[in-house]
Parts: structure tokens; C-alpha cells; sequence
């Protein structure tokens, strides 16, 4: 919950008038995120997200590094779907 | 892989413990403040390379670990009693209530969902008008701005059946009161590297104005912390007392605007109870009047009483740094992450867990803490 997990924005999806949302690659996990606290993000750019929400834009060292820690620590296992949790 | 053994590099890291252990004179007290910290510390069995004037003890952030029973209790009796469908981060799952957890809760029946981000309780809520959805929002600084941006995208949407029990705590008035409480102990602080990165560092120069400790802001890669843990005793062995950041390639000093004026457009500040510590002053969020038919405390007339801890449970000492897990008696023997006493032992994060996982790696008994 606490700490941010970083992906890749693939597509920014601007059909919701009331939110700006992106499909965001965690690795090979793709998810919704919303991108309104970082109105600069482009495609391509990588953002640490979280609670499904992007806060920072980080290079792609940063994202490589931070991701590759969180898959050795344990750290993705909140992007799972709700029936692997349990 | 280069990413990855840049920052686990065994070179640097020697380094840094080299010239640690060249500058450490004296004997110092480091409390790092994020649960995320405590783990990657224990885990990697940094605590027993350090110099022996080095000791690090394990601050309260966890926010599993410090929600009141008070608050799960009344969670579980909104999804049995209210007929709401109560959803949560996963975190919170095992966590102990009174008598029951919340998946023991759901299943009984209850409706209980859990999820990854508040976002989809909303989109939950949007599907089922005809349903209460109550998102249970725990945390620190960092699930703040996820938690408010639910509810202005609910409010955007028009929805009335959708509210926050809101649970929220915040780092700097929890680092006064381990200053300020009277068997303190700890001389210099890592900050968390993820909240600083949303609330910026403009808070942390007031707390370094009033006590006069130095504070370095810091990653969580073993080499970020063995760095923020070297800057931290550098400025001891100084007599300094700065704020530093050592994770600057992730935190601005401003932090980020639009989530800090997102958190502060749907919460204000409040007194907040901690689990095992009691209530701090001005240290958590609570919905504002503004928004009041997005509270479910409002909503549902809900009341809270405190609720003792176990009394075996050292949660307290252990959450304020003055204990540490392996002094607790019942540590890996009546109390295990399978049947916890207290919330330290419940989430990864905890730092009775940490010490339970990864107790081969670290003898943490080998560092007491240092008695006045």
C-alpha cells in the first residue's frame, strides 16, 4: 500500500470527462492509473503510482531499479486481482 | 540487470560502511520512520553490519500497524450490520479487530471487497446505486491523495453512494511526539523517501527549527539507507542539525502540488488515535464539513470507543522505539505472523514480522538498545 510502484504509460484514455486515465505496464501487468496529479506525463514517460494514482514521473533507471527491488521484496503483489489476494 | 546492481552495489555499499565506521565515535540512536524501510533494513541484514554506536530502532510507519482497533471494529460492523459493501486495501485483511479480522468477516458473509485502488470502489459504487460502497482509507501521506481524488471523481460523478472511513495518519506529528515523549531515545531520523516525494519537505524544516535533530530523507535500496544512515551520523559526529535529502532523485522539495491541494480540498487535519500509542495531536486527516456526505463516520452516525490492546502486546514500546521485537517475551513464541498478538506482527511491514522472517539474516539482540 505504502510504497509506489513504477510502470510505463502505454495509452492515455481521455474518454472520461471526469478523469484523466492511463493503461500503465507494471512489467507484464497492464492496469489503469489515473494521471490527474501529473498533468506533464506523457506515453512513454514511467510514473511511481500509488493507490492507482501516478505521483511522480521518474526516469527509466529509477522505474528499472525501484521495480526490479519491489519484485525481489514482495511489493507488487497489491496489482493483483482481488481472488489472488485472498 | 545493471539498474538493479547499481543499487545493491557491493562495492558502494562497502563504502559506505567503510566510512561509516570511520566517522562513528560516538553512540547514536536511528530511528528510519517507514515500515518499507524497517524491512529492507532487516531483510538484508544492514542492522548487523553497522558500527556497534549505531543503533537502529523501527518507527510507526506502518499504517496497518497503527490503525485502532476501534476503527477495524467499527469497519467489520458496517459491512455486517449497515449493509454496506466495505472495501479496503488487502493490507488491512488480516489485520486483528476485537474479535474478528476482515476476511474472517467476509467469510461469514459479509460484504467486504479488497482492493488496490480506492478508484475502483468508486467505479463499484458507480455500477451498484443501489448500494452503500465505504472505502476503508488507511494510511500515511502516500494513499492520501488516491483516497481524496475517490471522492472528488465520485462527487464529479454525481454519486451519493459512495463515502471514506477515513483512518489517515501523517509522519511529522508522529516524529514530535517520538521526540517529545518522555523515554525518547532517539538522537537522528530517516525520513520516509515515498511521503516526502507527495508533502514535500517544507514540514521537516520546522521539525528540524523545534528539536534540533537531524533528519535525512531517505530511498529504500539497501544503499540508499546505508547513505541516508552515514549522512544521518555525519552530522551527529558534527554536533549538526540539518535536513538532508538522500533520495533527491525521487523527492522534490515541494513535494506535489496537485496531490497536496487534492488531499487538502477533501481533508483537514484532526487528532488521531494510533494503535499501541494513543491519540496524537493534529496527526491524522479527516473529511471536512465540505464533503461530510462522503464520510461514512457522518453518514452512518458511526461512534468510536477506545479499545484496549491485548495486554501481552508490546505494540506500543515497539511502535515509539523505545523496545525492540526481540525483547518482547512472547516474540516467536505466542505471538507469530499465523496467530498475531498486535498489528507488528501482522503486516509485512511490521516490525515484529520483519524480525520474525528474517531473524536468520539479523541477530538483532546483538544491538540493545541503549537505557538512561
Amino acid at each position: 500500500m505504502c510504497l509506489a510502484i513504477p510502470g510505463r504509460i502505454k495509452r492515455i484514455d481521455r474518454s472520461d470527462p471526469f478523469l484523466k486515465r492511463a493503461h500503465v505496464a507494471f512489467g507484464t501487468l497492464m492496469k489503469e492509473v489515473c494521471l490527474d496529479m501529473t498533468p506533464l506525463a506523457r506515453v512513454g514517460d514511467y510514473v511511481l503510482v500509488h493507490a492507482g494514482v501516478a505521483i511522480n514521473v521518474v526516469n527509466e533507471e529509477e522505474a528499472m531499479r525501484t521495480f526490479l527491488y519491489l519484485e525481489e521484496y514482495g511489493g507488487l503483489e497489491d496489482l493483483l486481482p482481488e481472488r489472488d489476494q485472498t | 540487470m545493471k539498474f538493479l546492481e547499481e543499487y545493491r552495489d557491493p562495492q558502494l555499499a562497502e563504502q559506505y560502511l567503510n566510512r561509516l565506521h570511520s566517522v562513528t565515535t560516538g553512540e547514536w540512536v536511528i530511528m528510519e520512520f517507514c515500515g518499507g524501510q524497517t524491512h529492507s533494513l532487516v531483510k538484508n541484514g544492514l542492522i548487523d553490519l553497522l558500527p556497534a554506536g549505531v543503533t537502529m530502532v523501527h518507527g510507526p510507519g506502518c499504517p496497518v500497524c497503527v490503525t485502532p482497533l476501534s476503527m477495524i471494529d467499527a469497519a467489520i460492523r458496517l459491512a455486517e450490520e449497515k449493509g454496506v459493501i466495505l472495501c479496503s486495501f488487502g493490507d488491512m485483511l488480516r489485520v486483528p479487530g476485537s474479535s474478528q479480522n476482515l476476511l474472517e468477516a467476509k467469510a461469514k458473509g459479509a460484504a467486504v471487497r479488497f482492493f488496490y485502488s480506492p478508484m475502483e470502489a468508486v467505479e463499484l459504487a458507480r455500477k451498484h446505486p443501489d448500494r452503500e460502497v465505504v472505502f476503508f482509507a488507511v494510511g500515511f501521506e502516500t494513499t492520501a491523495p488516491a483516497n481524496a481524488l475517490s471522492v472528488l471523481y465520485a462527487k464529479r460523478l454525481g454519486l451519493k453512494n459512495y463515502s471514506l472511513l477515513t483512518s489517515h495518519v501523517l509522519v511529522p506529528p508522529a516524529i514530535s511526539a517520538i521526540v517529545e515523549d518522555e523515554e525518547a531515545c532517539v538522537d537522528g531520523f530517516l525520513g520516509a523517501g515515498n511521503v516526502c516525494s507527495v508533502m514535500g519537505l517544507k514540514e521537516y524544516e520546522q521539525l528540524i527549527d523545534r528539536y534540533n535533530k537531524p533528519l535525512v530523507v531517505t530511498g529504500f535500496e539497501p544503499v540508499d539507507l546505508l547513505q541516508g544512515i552515514l549522512m544521518t551520523v555525519t552530522q551527529l559526529e558534527r554536533g549538526e542539525s540539518k535536513l538532508e535529502n538522500q533520495y533527491s532523485r525521487v523527492v522534490p522539495y515541494e513535494g506535489n502540488p496537485e496531490a497536496q491541494a487534492a488531499v487538502y480540498e477533501v481533508f483537514e487535519r484532526c487528532d488521531r488515535e494510533w494503535r499501541g500509542i494513543g491519540v496524537l495531536p493534529g496527526s491524522g486527516l479527516q473529511v471536512t464539513e465540505e464533503y461530510a456526505g462522503f464520510d461514512a463516520i457522518r453518514k452512518f452516525g458511526l461512534t468510536f470507543r477506545y479499545v484496549a490492546e491485548p495486554s501481552a502486546c508490546m505494540a506500543g514500546e515497539i511502535l515509539k522505539g523505545t523496545k525492540k521485537p526481540v525483547d518482547c517475551p512472547h516474540f516467536g513464541t505466542t505471538c507469530t505472523p499465523e496467530n498475531p498478538l498486535g498489528a507488528p506482527m501482522v503486516s509485512s511491514e511490521g516490525a515484529c514480522a520483519a524480525y520474525y522472517h528474517f531473524r536468520a539474516i539479523c541477530s538483532a539482540d546483538s544491538h540493545p538498545i541503549r537505557t538512561f
